[in-house]
Parts: structure tokens; sequence; C-alpha cells
């Protein structure tokens, strides 16, 4: 996978001279081609070249799927995909950005929901159009095994697809490649949100602090801290122990 | 992969790492916290906001003669992007009860609350719903939860990591309403860390005298703002989400009220007037600004123009000259520079190390402090390792936590950091971060009270782009609080003021004002906000772009 390529080895010594010229390669940003950076993301690619990104950026840390990217390398029929932000150029490399991509998101009522398979049932009943050809785990970016957990979907297993969809960033490059048209994304946005309400076991503690607070039991304590003088609550600042 | 100059440096690392284990399975602080004089001096010598040209007086505004930070002061000197005369403000395009600019956290929660209490809102968001630093928190949410814990005591954290800056009010909203800000998002599906018996799993940040970190592994923000997003898309007929379309001036009606904006299409680069009852600015902060040439670990459209729609408009400002750099920004690779490194690898147990493997710090010091330290130890002891593109940056000891915590920790509870390394061949398991402080969070802002209310009626304001609840250094996941708290607040109390509000007719004539007070003052200047993107173009395709017109930085 060429998401899981390490970086090229930097030079041994810090570089005293920083405007020593840099290592270019040559990217074809939608077909054109610019000299870039050897060592730069495809964010920072883009950028080099000269493009003010609207569509495409967005955390720039890999965590919002913002800047998913498909691409092509030389002599290499694959089509890979990748985040602009955290993947790097290669030689070569034929890139375009996915400016949006079509969702399936229809509207529900997370209270009149089941934690159960009857949910999937209702609210995507096209993942049981899943022709388990893995193609959705192929094309994750952050190398989730997507298809599995659409798997556990159509078994109703809410816990597993939480824990395999975790890490998913919506960046919808499953869902473009998907020949059964699964919006995979939101199918663990909804299984997350199942688990988180109904299948977690309650905080005991949560309700009892609730109580408390609903009864004001910390009222007299807070208009003391709140009547303090900066000195005084500096004092009791400092003072005060540690767990 | 680490170069081999820096060899000697991590063997150091884990010679010293037995011993510090031995020592971080104590229960006595594993280095000497600091005492307010020790604070004080680390922080006037080596904090960035205390550098002698850091700061200046702002010339015009509300605030004028106010202590601001340089760059924050020039982005509000600045021009309108539009000529008030050229809109027609009695036919507006769209009418709403709410109109909320952000699409973030806050923005998120304001709509829900707005909708469940009857009122129609309009999210204005420049990039994306969600596209926001409330989707980057990895760490956690500080709720006095726990049985040991109180919210006074989390209000007691809050001041003193504030240096008592704070406004009391805001904080104790801010601490008591934690706990049921847990309880809501779980009602909507939120995924908490638990233990069997469901218990919340809660951990230290920097600064807490209790563990109260509440964590979604380490895509907290992201496991949060997805969950609030599909909620508001759940409610089409209530929520209308505008993304790449940001509210580039406020409006207000005759007698000063709040009365909506101006909404601009990025892509067909069309302007809408927007009539609201009431409005709520939740815009975030101002990361991108690069202050002091800072990498930041901000969103792409963290460029403060909230601020800046609500200073023209005559909105207060407090605590404008207060910066807050993050203790643990990437150092290495050069790709990631000033990426998020959670707070939460230190509340684990990781320990911040110089080139010989030493601590030099407690490992939980308030950001200001902890990252002042951090610069002392690379700038005046030389301490620091050096990079190869000539970056400083001190060791964050990572493979300590799988020590303290059992094998395979990190790769489970730090799925997002462990992945962030692993691409570049630096497995955070077995060998520790280079980090250096980076830009992270306006802790000032737009004034508010505890009902989100600003000195203009009918405008609101939560999260990041709020001063007062902060002071002037903001704790790890309180942030994540701030948003979820008062996004709730402003969307009640402004759902309650729409409700009788009467408007009268719409007017542009404070961006008129300003521009008046711009030249009364003297200042020229070429700069238009809101700056809306930040610009990486290089300098040389700049010149080469020879019919462009710059607005700002956009073409």
């Amino acid at each position: 996978m060429p998401t899981k390529q390490t970086a090229k080895k930097k030079s041994e010594k810090p570089k005293k001279n920083k405007s020593a010229p840099k290592e270019m390669i040559t990217v074809l940003i939608m077909g054109k081609a610019y000299k870039v950076p050897a060592d730069a993301t495809i964010m920072g690619a883009i950028e080099y070249a000269g493009y003010q990104i609207k569509r495409g950026a967005g955390c720039r840390e890999g965590f919002c799927g913002a800047c998913a990217t498909a691409y092509r390398l030389p002599h290499d029929y694959k089509i890979y995909t990748g985040l602009a932000c955290t993947t790097l150029v290669q030689d070569g490399m034929w890139l375009a950005q996915l400016p949006a991509i079509p969702a399936e998101k229809p509207t529900y009522d997370i209270n009149k929901l089941e934690p159960d398979v009857t949910a999937f049932q209702k609210i995507y009943p096209e993942i049981f159009r899943c022709v388990a050809c893995n193609t959705c785990s192929k094309a994750c970016p952050q190398d989730l095994e997507v298809m599995d957990y659409i798997q556990a979907a159509m078994r109703g297993n809410i816990e597993m697809v939480m824990d395999l969809s975790f890490d998913c960033l919506s960046c919808g490059m499953c869902a473009i490649r998907c020949p059964a048209e699964i919006t995979q994304f939101n199918v663990g946005i909804l299984a997350k949100r199942l688990y988180g309400k109904y299948l977690s076991k309650e905080s005991k503690q949560l309700k009892k602090r609730i109580k408390e607070v609903i009864e004001r039991k910390f009222d007299r304590e807070f208009k003391q801290l709140m009547k303090m003088t900066k000195d005084e609550l500096k004092k009791k600042y400092y003072e005060r122990d540690m767990e | 992969m680490y170069p081999e100059y820096m060899r000697p440096s991590l063997k150091k690392v884990a010679q010293t790492r037995k011993q510090r284990f031995e020592l971080a399975k104590t229960d006595k602080p594993v280095f000497p916290p600091m005492s307010a004089e020790e604070r004080e001096e680390v922080l006037s010598k080596f904090h960035p906001d205390y550098k002698p040209d850091s700061k200046r007086k702002i010339k015009i505004g509300v605030n004028k003669g106010n202590i601001f930070t340089t760059e924050v002061a020039e982005m509000l000197e600045s021009r309108s992007r539009i000529k008030p005369d050229i809109f027609d403000l009695s036919k507006p395009d769209l009418e709403t009860d709410i109109l909320i600019i952000g699409g973030g956290g806050a923005g998120c929660a304001a709509a829900l609350i707005a909708a469940e209490k009857g009122s129609k809102s309009i999210i204005s968001t420049k990039l994306r719903l969600g596209d926001a630093n409330s989707m980057m928190s990895q760490g956690g949410m500080q709720a006095a939860v726990s049985a040991l814990d109180s919210p006074t005591l989390h209000f007691l954290d809050a001041m003193g990591g504030g240096h008592f800056d704070n406004k009391p009010e805001l904080v104790r909203a801010l601490t008591e309403n934690g706990p049921d800000v847990v309880k809501w998002l779980e009602e909507l599906g939120m995924v908490w860390d638990k233990n069997e018996d469901g218990s919340l799993v809660v951990r230290h940040g920097g600064g807490t005298s209790r563990k109260r970190m509440h964590s979604s592994r380490d895509y907290t923000g992201a496991i949060i703002m997805r969950t609030l997003m599909d909620e508001v898309r759940n409610h089409p007929e209530k929520i209308d989400v505008q993304e790449f379309m940001p509210t580039i001036e406020l409006i207000l009606d005759k007698s000063g009220k709040c009365a909506g904006g101006i909404l601009y299409n990025l892509e067909t680069e069309e302007y809408f007037v927007v009539k609201a009852k009431a409005t709520i600015i939740t815009t975030g902060g101002y990361g991108r600004l690069h202050i002091r040439g800072f990498d930041t670990t901000n969103h792409y459209g963290a460029t403060g123009d909230g601020l800046v729609i609500a200073y023209r408009a005559g909105a207060k400002l407090l605590y404008m000259d207060s910066v807050q750099y993050h203790p643990t920004g990437a150092a290495f690779p050069e790709q990631i520079g000033g990426f998020l490194i959670t707070e939460a690898i230190r509340g684990a147990g990781g320990q911040p190390l110089n080139k010989f493997g030493e601590l030099f710090v407690f490992p939980r010091e308030p950001r200001d402090v902890e990252s002042s330290a951090f610069i002392r130890e690379c700038e005046e002891r030389g301490n620091g390792i050096e990079t190869p593109s000539g970056r400083l940056g001190v060791w964050l000891d990572s493979p300590l936590i799988e020590m303290l915590h059992g094998e395979g920790y990190l790769d489970k509870q730090f799925p997002a950091m462990h992945r962030q390394f692993i691409r570049y061949g630096i497995d955070i398991a077995t060998e520790p971060m280079l980090v250096f402080p980076s830009l992270h969070y306006q802790n000032g802002g737009i004034e508010i009270n505890a009902k989100c209310e600003t000195n203009i009626p009918g405008l609101y304001v939560a999260g990041e782009a709020t001063g007062g609840v902060h002071g002037r250094n903001r704790l790890m996941g309180n942030s994540v609080l701030d948003y979820n708290v008062y996004g709730r607040l402003s969307g009640k109390y402004a759902t309650n003021y729409a409700k009788s509000v009467k408007l009268g007719a719409l007017s542009l004539q404070h961006i008129q004002t300003y521009e008046d007070e711009l030249k009364k003052a003297n200042i020229k200047t070429k700069l238009i906000t809101p700056i809306l993107l930040p610009s990486y173009t290089p300098e040389d395709v700049r010149k080469r772009q020879l019919t462009a017109q710059y607005e700002g930085t956009l073409r």
C-alpha cells in the first residue's frame, strides 16, 4: 500500500545552508505537470504549484477527510487513494482531488431505532447488496476493514461496526468505489451512535453527579469561590491536592 | 525514520527509561511542579507573548488603545470586502430566526438546541460542515464526573490555568454544565471510553488536579463532531446548512441590534442578504494567522473571521493580547511540522526529555508554562535536538506509556497518533516523538456573559471565538467542553430572544463608520478581511499572476 510507505530518508546532518536546492520531482495535477519538492505531501505540492485550495482541504492533519485524492503511478494499472494532507508525492504521480462525495444520508429519529439489524434494514437497506468484493477496504486511506464492518452491519453486530469503523474520516473513497453503491461511512456513523446511545453500559456515577448539580449541591462552595479575591483564589489553587 | 545523527540522543532516552519508569510508578510527581514565582519567571522570559514586539495598541474600534497581539491588531485594522451602498437591504434573500456563523462544534450544538426549542436556523459555514478545530481535538473533554472530583475543583483548576483572569461566572457555567454535556452527547450517540462496569475512563491533562479527561480513543473531537453533524443533518426542515458560504459582514438594524449578515458564496462569488432575528458567531479561532511565524495545529479555515465582523459592528473584545501555543506540536518529520500531538500522551504518562534523555519539567504544567519550559530548554540551555531542516525540539517519550499500561496500549488508545508517525517509519510504541510548541488556541475573543450575550443586542457568541472563559491560558479539554456548553446555551438564549424581538430597518452603516475611522486614524492598509482562507501560494507564482487582483488572500 502506498499509504504505508515510509518517508525518504533525510540527510544525515542538519543543513546549515537552508537555501540548498531541494530535490524536485514531477507530478501531474489533474493531468498538468508541475515540478514540486520530492518530500512534499500531495496538499503541499498542490499549493506549491500555485493552486489556492477551496474544496479539498480541512483539518490538514488527517482527521476530517476533506482531501480525498485518487492517483495512479507510472507503469502501474492500479488506482490508489490517499489523503492529500498526509500522503507523500511520488515521481510521475497522476492525481486528482475529489471536491465532494455524493452520499446517501437519510434522516432518522435515533430515539425510534432499535440497536440491532432492523436499524440498518430501515435506514441503509442497500448494505444488503454488498457483494463482498472488498474494494471498499482496498480504497480506504486509513486501512480500515470496511467490508468487514459492512458485513457486521448485515449481521446486526453493532459493536463490531463501531469498533472497525472507529477511525473512519468520512473521506468517501469507499462509497465512490463501491459497486453496490453503499455509503459505508454513514453506516459506520449510525452504528457508533446506536452503540453510544443504547449499548454502552451506563455510568452510575454520571447519573449521581448530574443529580447533585440539579439539586444545587455545589452552590455554596461556588458562591464562596466567586467571592474570593485573586490572591485568595491563588492561595487556594497552589495549596490544592493532586489525584 | 530518524536520521542517524539523532541515534546517540535516542539511545540516551532509552537508557534513562527504566529509571524514569520506576519514578512514574510512584505517586510522586516525576519532576517538581513549578511554584507561582517559577511559572512567572519562565513565562516572562520565554513565552512568545512576552517578546517586545508581540503586542501593540489597537488604533481604532471599541477597544481602541487596548493592547492586542500585533498580528490581530493588523487583521482588525483592515477594510471590508464590500461597499455597503450596493446592497438592497429592504429585500433580504433569505430570512430566518437565527443565523449561525460557523459550522463547527459550537455552531452545530447551537443549531440543535435552537431546533429543539422551535427556532429555524441557517448555518453559514466557510468550508464544509464540521471543517473546524472541533473535529481535530484528540485527547478529550474535561467534566467533573468522578467521585473524587467536583465542579468546584474543576473551577479552581481552570481559574489557576488562566492566571485568574477568567470571568468567574463563565467558568462556573462551564464547569457546572460539564457532567450534563457528557450525558447529552451520549444520548445523541457519542461513544465515550468506558471501563467494564460502565464507569467513564478519565485521565489527567495539564493543570488538572483530578483525572477528568473524557475521551473517545484519540479521535474524541472527530467522534463528537460526526455525531453532532449527523444529527444536524437529521433536521433539514429546521436547520439549513449553507456550505462554502461564509458570512463576511454582520447586518445591524437602525437601533443597533444585530439583524443577520451578508453571506458570500466562495464558488460563484455571489453575495446574499440574510435577515435573522438573532445571530450567533461560532467561527472559532485564528491559528492560520501564523502568529510570530509559528506553525499551527489549526484547521485550514481558522482565520479569525468572527472577530473581524463582530469588531467592525462594534462588539467588544477581551484578552486579545494572549495566544496559546500547544507544547507538543510535531517537530519531525518536516511534513507534519506543527501538527497536534495530544496532551493525553502526557496525561497517560508520556514524558518530555532533553537531548540527554533527562526530564527538565513536570510533564503536566498548564500549557503556557510547559511550552515556555520547552523553549527555554532548546534556546537558552541548548539541550534541544535539531532536525535536518533546522527546527529544534525535545523528545516526548511515548514508549514509556507502553511500559506503564501494557503492550499495545498506544495502538489501541492512540490510533491517530500511531498512524500519523508510522507513515514516516516512526513507531511511537518503540521510539519517542520530537516536539516543539505550535500555535494552538485563541485565548481571548468576543466578550460574552454566561448567556452568550455581547454588548450588541441580538449578537451571541460561543466557543473559541469568545473571550473570558479561559482567561489568558486555556487548559486541555476545556475547549471541547466550552463549545458544547456555550454552543447549547447560545442556542437557548438566542431562541428566547428571537421569539420577542422586533427588528427595524436593516443597515450596514457601521461598515462605513469603520472605514471613516481608518481614515481618521491615518491607517493606510490594503488588507481586506475577513481573510477567509490563508494563502500558501509561493512568491514566484504570485509574481507571475500578472493580471490577478488579490482581495486579501483570495484572487
